[in-house]
């Protein structure tokens, strides 16, 4: 492989970092832009100095964002939280169960859930609405749980599948020789062994339900916001003073930021494994 | 066989049970609730439409004959062409930025590591952050507008978001001359490869196929007119910017699965073909590239079936009244949630199912029958 290295003609290397170097500016610019214009002062922000640094360096506007995000950041927390648990869970016990315990018919069942990965929310969404309204979810944080549990299960369940299928069976067997039975076999060798899976899923839908824009706008009153909406609606209006929905669109980056920046590795498994085989 | 057998088997279906009856209805129930409503006319009269208990009548396909051929619902089509434009440039910016990111750090730069986290940060954000920084990068004064003036050059003078210009039109009366004759094309070259691969019969099928398909289009296909009047629509420019921020977005994406695909050609078969002879760029034009096929077909599908539902880039980045950069899936939302046209959302919606199943059963069927082989 090394060697490969030094055959590669060295004329090119040039071309190399300059096209890298034209990437990385075409992919930094937009935080350069964001990072400056939320530390200006609203006065200091007009059209025609839009790259220039800031004259003074001005944190209020963060504090300001800060305060009035605050509860949606909290419903974003509790609904990214509970909704990313709850689907986990099941969907590993549903990956067991689909990669340990074939019944007849399971793969047809399973393909039947994968699909409900592709549709286009918009086509579910007015029964959903009447459905969570009618249970008296409507406005709270709790009716996008379920909704995000619900519709989480097909790519937890998927991951947790293929990440069961590379279980050795015989290392099932034995355990089932030894008197384990279906729980058994869960507790004591798949779901030790499935810790990183369950990072894989947690950050993967963590990641998807804090971001997610389509159900919080439907399902949610001003009290139960997720961030998303919130950002949305602050960023929206017209006579609108830019510092503030940047430094609100930071607030709202930074816990999915900080996740792949800490997980990365885990971050893109799970978003080769949405591509079925990956 | 039967299944259950014993207890442990009936343990596993009751586990799974409570998931599978979740999925039956919020996905299959809803979708045959969902088709329903577009039957009715829950809407249509505004004082019905959000009574406790309206007046809901079965008016069969109406709502989709409208869409379709409707006097107002021209903004229905626009956004269908809209959705369309968008998909196809999306991709293919997807796919060559991913590409070409691909390449450059399969030739295993300094900072490799550093540079494709760089790459790949924006797949962590939401598409609401995303606009909503974009939104700021594209106004008309201001933004990437101010770039040229760093170096001394005239402001750029493209309006972006709030451009009005429309390319590449066309009279929705064409469309279904314009449709069979894409169809046609498709099935030429589904007939030469076939010819290549010497499967004749297949080949003989779908140039004949082909060409009744073409004689129809400028027969019958000419003369069939949806609508009474010509009505034009095109490529609104005012998308070139949600495009680019889309594929800012997205990229990232293409380039982590093509990065995995180099990675995964042996060093012996790019060592075989040096020592054969080959420069870098045949190289990667015979020998790599081919392999990559698969990996396009998925990243063409994952990335089809986002672009087609894309809803929150551009809600956030030109609002959901901006018509210019409208789309089916915006629209519906619209219709439904502020009209309160419940009956014509849900027939939008239905008809965005229809147009990703086209694209993601074909897919999910031959990804899981290859899955059972192996």
């Amino acid at each position: 492989m090394s060697e490969s290295i030094i055959r590669r003609p060295g004329r090119w290397q040039w071309l190399t970092y300059l096209l890298l170097a034209v990437g990385t500016v075409f992919f930094l610019l937009p935080v350069y832009l964001v990072i400056v214009t939320a530390l200006k002062q609203p006065a200091a922000i007009t059209l025609d100095a839009t790259w220039r640094l800031p004259p003074v360096w001005n944190w209020a506007s963060f504090a300001q964002a800060w305060t009035s995000f605050l509860p949606k950041l909290r419903n974003s927390l509790l609904l990214g939280v509970t909704a990313t648990l709850l689907s986990s869970l099941l969907g590993s016990l549903n990956g067991y169960v689909l990669s340990k315990w074939k019944f007849p018919g399971a793969n047809l069942l399973f393909m039947l859930m994968l699909f409900g990965m592709f549709i286009p929310y918009q086509s579910i969404l007015i029964p959903m609405f009447r459905f969570i309204k009618s249970i008296g979810l409507y406005g709270t944080v709790w009716g996008l749980v379920v909704v995000h549990t619900v519709y989480g299960l097909p790519i937890t369940t998927l991951i947790f599948r293929n990440y069961y299928v590379e279980v050795p069976d015989a290392l099932v067997e034995a355990t089932s020789i030894d008197g384990a039975g279906f729980f058994g076999i869960y507790r004591y060798v798949m779901f030790p062994l499935s810790m990183p899976g369950f990072v894989v899923v947690i950050i993967w839908q963590f990641t998807q339900i804090w971001n997610e824009f389509l159900f919080a706008v439907t399902l949610s009153k001003p009290a139960s916001q997720p961030i998303t909406v919130a950002l949305a609606q602050l960023a929206g209006g017209e006579a609108v003073k830019w510092n503030l929905p940047m430094a609100g669109a930071l607030l709202a980056a930074l816990p999915t930021l900080l996740v792949y920046i800490a997980f990365g590795r885990y971050f893109i498994r799970g978003l080769l494994a949405g591509s079925i085989k990956g | 066989m039967r299944w259950p057998r014993n207890k442990d088997q009936l343990f596993a279906l009751l586990v799974i049970l409570p998931s599978l009856v979740l999925v039956a209805i919020f996905v299959y129930g809803f979708i045959a609730q969902n088709l329903y409503t577009s039957l009715t006319d829950w809407g249509r009269d505004p004082a019905q439409a959000l009574s406790a208990n309206p007046v809901i009548r079965f008016i069969g396909l109406d709502n989709y004959r409208e869409l379709f051929t409707g006097l107002i619902d021209s903004r229905f089509r626009q956004d269908l062409v809209n959705t369309i434009f968008f998909t196809l440039f999306f991709i293919a910016g997807c796919l060559g930025l991913g590409l070409a990111l691909a390449i450059l750090l399969d030739r295993k730069p300094k900072g490799e590591s550093a540079l494709r986290t760089i790459f790949l940060f924006p797949m962590s954000l939401s598409f609401i952050v995303t606009g909503t920084i974009w939104r700021w990068l594209l106004q008309p004064q201001g933004g990437v507008n101010r770039l040229p003036t760093l170096v001394g050059l005239p402001p750029g003078r493209f309006a972006w978001l709030t451009s009005r210009q429309q390319i590449l039109r066309f009279d929705w009366n064409r469309l279904p001359f314009y449709t069979a004759l894409v169809v046609a094309a498709a099935l030429v070259w589904v007939g030469v490869s076939a010819f290549r691969a010497r499967a004749r019969v297949r080949g003989w099928v779908a140039l004949s196929s082909a060409a009744i398909l073409a004689a129809w289009a400028f027969t019958l296909g000419l003369r069939w007119q949806p609508l009474p009047f010509p009505e034009l629509h095109g490529f609104n420019l005012a998308f070139v910017g949600i495009i680019l921020a889309a594929i800012w977005q997205m990229s990232g994406y293409t380039m982590a699965l093509y990065l995995a695909g180099l990675r995964g050609v042996p060093d012996e078969l790019r060592e075989a073909a040096r020592v054969d002879g080959a420069t870098e760029l045949q190289l990667y034009r015979r020998v790599i590239l081919p392999l990559l096929a698969p990996i396009t077909l998925s990243a063409v599908i994952i990335l089809g079936h986002i672009s087609l539902k894309i809803f929150d880039l551009i809600f956030a980045m030109a609002g959901p009244d901006n018509a210019p950069t409208d789309v089916p899936a915006l629209l519906m939302y619209i219709t439904a949630f502020r009209g309160n046209q419940f009956a014509k959302g849900a027939a939008i919606g239905f008809l965005l199912l229809l147009l990703v199943a086209v694209l993601i059963i074909p897919y999910l069927t031959t990804q899981l029958s290859r899955g059972d082989r192996k």
